[in-house]
């Protein structure tokens, strides 16, 4: 048990905030033409040209071994990278699941041959992965998982749904959590993450979702006798629970868990240029200090990955805070601006806080709900 | 944060002083007197000059460590002016003048309403002209704050000459309860923790029940953020950061919020034992109250926030946020 929730001081390393700079004055020169709007849906802009400049640039699996096509740079400098690239509203979406999760998984997990055919075409910008937890009897409970994996002849066959599945329809690859051995009654143990080709294994049917904004994102991946090699094993069978709650850290971690609605909190402060007034005022001073303070606490983040620490309870703290900070956002935005939310208007502001609106229930729910962390949370106080 | 041997021992120090005198301490506040020994034992041990530079007189303690102090002083929320005499000698010190002997009250006007006024030795004064040193100033009206601790308002001599060069006597200040408030409330939580997993209820210890543990862990969550932002302005302070008053705004906005949610929360989960005077809990939460808008109230330091927010404009707003 521990009450002591201090986060350890941001690390400052020579060189990151040149960086910084270096990033600005990138992101400022291909993004010039994006709007606001496109802006404000950086998780699910995806483009494919955009993260293979990231990758020429050196900015993706930047602290990986060299040998893995990584650059060895340190945990901040990737934090700095980022936090500009998601604060500028960058199209992030066909690098950031792989650059942030299923590659640090399957440096930490993965087999030698999994690492060379893998992990060089992430740091390059050239593929995307989706992650294949949930399923339609498995949310929040995870280990309720279905879908399984039997052993065959030189593999697994593959029969089960995995459900919301973000980016499914695009992405090269696929990190399945499922069951291995033994019955859904042994729960957390038999359970095992594989790697899923969707580019070349069959029995694989996509089916999109649409969200309530009207958009296609998340999907639906039915598997159906679905053939994977014995290769496909990531780390070792029945040790799938342990390995996905490390995934899941490294999913909880970052600055995306309070930079996803930056575009809102940017427009609120233009729109206010004419509009001035002490509760706006106040109101600004308020999310600024958030803002600041969540900077922090997610940089400690970084600095215990740095360190090896396991972040497990901070992450959660951070992903927690942070959604709470950006579900406030549209209502703020709301009270001290006239302003009917309307994704179509030629008002940036207007425009914008309609994404958000629609938007902002997903921030406590995608990545482990507001309730499962702070379950969390409180299993890291001792109290269960 | 690891401590050098020096500020390891005046952390040890404050420590066993913090807690050998508590009892005398926490029944002086109750009943309105000065706990004469225990400051005498504060005094001695040097703690009021861990602030001043070694060539001044104090014992180079690195000022990052020395403000630790102060925070560990909120952890048992000290009903004394020490935290003011270590800001106060400071100031006297970047000043160039003698240091204080005594208690010091800190005032930012010369009809400012003083922090243990009453039992100051010395008043430091200082604002965007310069500091004076006070001795023997009267107070004209006593008065307590919500946790029952003097605050008294004093009348400074208008004509009294400052010595040259402004320090932010006023955002020092508000840096001390920022640190005290961030030490008090990582105290609250403990008491709430010990608290729920001892108190048993419908058969089993409350921390058993889900409603509990997520009120908690929103609680932990406003603490957590709470110590951040108090590390972000105290950081600020030690490498001499430019804009140190505006670290310190930050840091105040964040926790006097932090103080609102969590001393609410604590409260909940203490049930009725919590709002008593035996029940060491109100120690905490009436000092919170208090320190949210001493020194500047929340919405002052909450209004420099969002006024440079609002100046930074659309696309300086970011920036200024990597920058604060
Ligand atoms: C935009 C978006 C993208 C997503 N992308 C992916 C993806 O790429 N891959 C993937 O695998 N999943 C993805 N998800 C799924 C996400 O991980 C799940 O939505 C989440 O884990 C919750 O599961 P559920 O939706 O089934 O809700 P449920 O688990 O049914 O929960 C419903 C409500 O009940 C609460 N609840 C559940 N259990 C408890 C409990 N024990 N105690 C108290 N309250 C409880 C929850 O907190 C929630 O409020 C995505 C979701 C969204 C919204």
């Amino acid at each position: 048990m521990t009450t002591d929730l201090r986060f350890p001081t941001p690390p400052s390393h020579e060189g990151a905030e040149a960086l910084r700079h270096e990033v600005r004055d990138f992101l400022a020169n291909v993004l010039v033409d994006r709007s606001s709007l496109r802006r404000a849906d950086s998780w699910n802009g995806f483009d494919r040209d955009f993260s293979r400049k990231l990758g020429q640039r050196g900015w993706l699996g930047m602290t990986w071994p060299k040998k893995y096509g990584g650059h060895e740079r340190s945990a901040y400098e990737r934090y700095v990278v980022m936090e500009e690239t998601l604060a500028a509203g960058a199209p992030v979406a066909s690098h950031w699941i792989a650059d942030r999760q299923s590659g640090p998984s399957l440096l930490k997990y993965g087999t030698e041959a999994q690492k060379e055919a893998i992990l060089p075409g992430i740091a390059a910008g050239e593929t995307v992965f989706c992650i294949g937890m949930s399923e339609p009897d498995s949310g929040s409970d995870l280990a309720a998982t279905r879908t399984r994996a039997t052993p065959v002849d030189g593999g697994w066959n593959v029969t089960g749904t995995k459900l919301w599945t973000t980016g499914a329809h695009q992405a090269d690859y696929m990190i399945l959590f499922c069951r291995t051995s033994g019955s859904p009654a042994d729960r957390q143990a038999g359970t095992s993450q594989l790697l899923v080709d969707l580019k070349t294994t069959t029995g694989i049917t996509i089916r999109p979702i649409i969200d309530l904004a009207g958009q296609h994102h998340f999907n639906e991946v039915h598997f159906e006798d679905a053939f994977l090699p014995s290769g496909a094993l990531i780390g070792s069978e029945g040790a799938g629970w342990e390995q996905v709650m490390s995934e899941l850290a490294f999913e909880r971690s970052g600055p995306e868990r309070f930079l996803s609605s930056m575009q809102l909190l940017i427009e609120l402060v233009g729109a206010l240029q004419d509009a001035s007034s002490e509760a706006a005022e106040l109101a600004l001073g308020r999310l600024t200090a958030h803002l600041v303070t969540l900077r922090r606490l997610s940089r400690g983040v970084a600095a215990m990955l740095e360190a090896g620490a396991n972040p497990g309870t901070h992450a959660a703290i951070v992903k927690d805070l942070g959604a709470t900070f950006e579900q406030d956002l549209p209502d703020i935005a709301r009270s001290l601006i006239d302003a009917e939310p309307d994704a179509a208007s030629t008002s940036d502001f207007v425009a914008v806080l309609a994404h958000i609106t629609m938007n902002a229930p997903s921030f406590s729910l995608r990545g482990g709900t507001r309730e499962i962390l702070r379950g969390i949370i409180a299993r890291g106080l001792g109290l269960r | 944060m690891e401590l050098t041997e020096v500020g390891a021992m005046l952390a040890d120090t404050a420590e066993r002083l913090f807690t050998a005198h508590a009892e005398e301490i926490d029944r002086a506040a109750h009943e309105g007197v000065w706990p004469e020994a225990a400051w005498a034992a504060i005094e001695e041990s040097g703690l009021p000059l861990a602030l001043v530079p070694e060539a001044q007189g104090g014992f180079g303690v690195p000022p990052r460590e020395a403000l630790m102090l102060i925070r560990q002083s909120g952890r048992h929320a000290l009903a004394l002016p020490l935290a003011e005499t270590m800001i106060g000698n400071a100031a006297l010190a970047a000043a160039g003048l003698s240091l204080a002997k005594g208690p010091v009250g800190l005032a930012d006007s010369a009809n400012a309403r003083v922090p243990w006024g009453r039992h100051a030795k010395t008043i430091v004064l200082g604002d965007d002209v310069g500091v004076q040193r006070h001795v023997g100033l009267d107070v004209s009206t006593q008065g307590t704050n919500i946790a029952g601790h003097p605050r008294d308002q004093i009348a400074a001599p208008a004509e009294q000459p400052s010595s040259a060069g402004a320090v932010p006597v006023l955002a020092l200040g508000a840096l001390a309860r920022a640190l005290q408030m961030a030490g008090a409330l990582e105290r609250v939580l403990e008491m709430t923790v010990e608290h729920v997993s001892s108190r048993v209820q419908f058969g089993r210890p409350l921390a058993k029940f889900q409603a509990i543990q997520q009120e908690l862990a929103k609680l932990a969550g406003e603490v957590a953020a709470a110590s951040a932002a108090a590390d972000h302005a105290a950081d600020a302070y030690a490498s001499g950061a430019e804009d140190l008053t505006f670290a310190i705004a930050v840091a105040r906005t964040r926790i006097g919020e932090a103080a609102s949610k969590a001393a609410a929360i604590a409260h909940q989960l203490h049930g009725a034992i919590g709002f008593t005077r035996e029940h060491a809990l109100h120690r905490f939460t009436t000092a919170l109250w208090a320190w949210r808008d001493e020194y500047g109230t929340q919405r002052h330091w909450t209004l420099i926030v969002g006024k440079r927010a609002l100046s930074a404009g659309r696309d300086g707003y970011w920036p200024m946020v990597v920058a604060a």
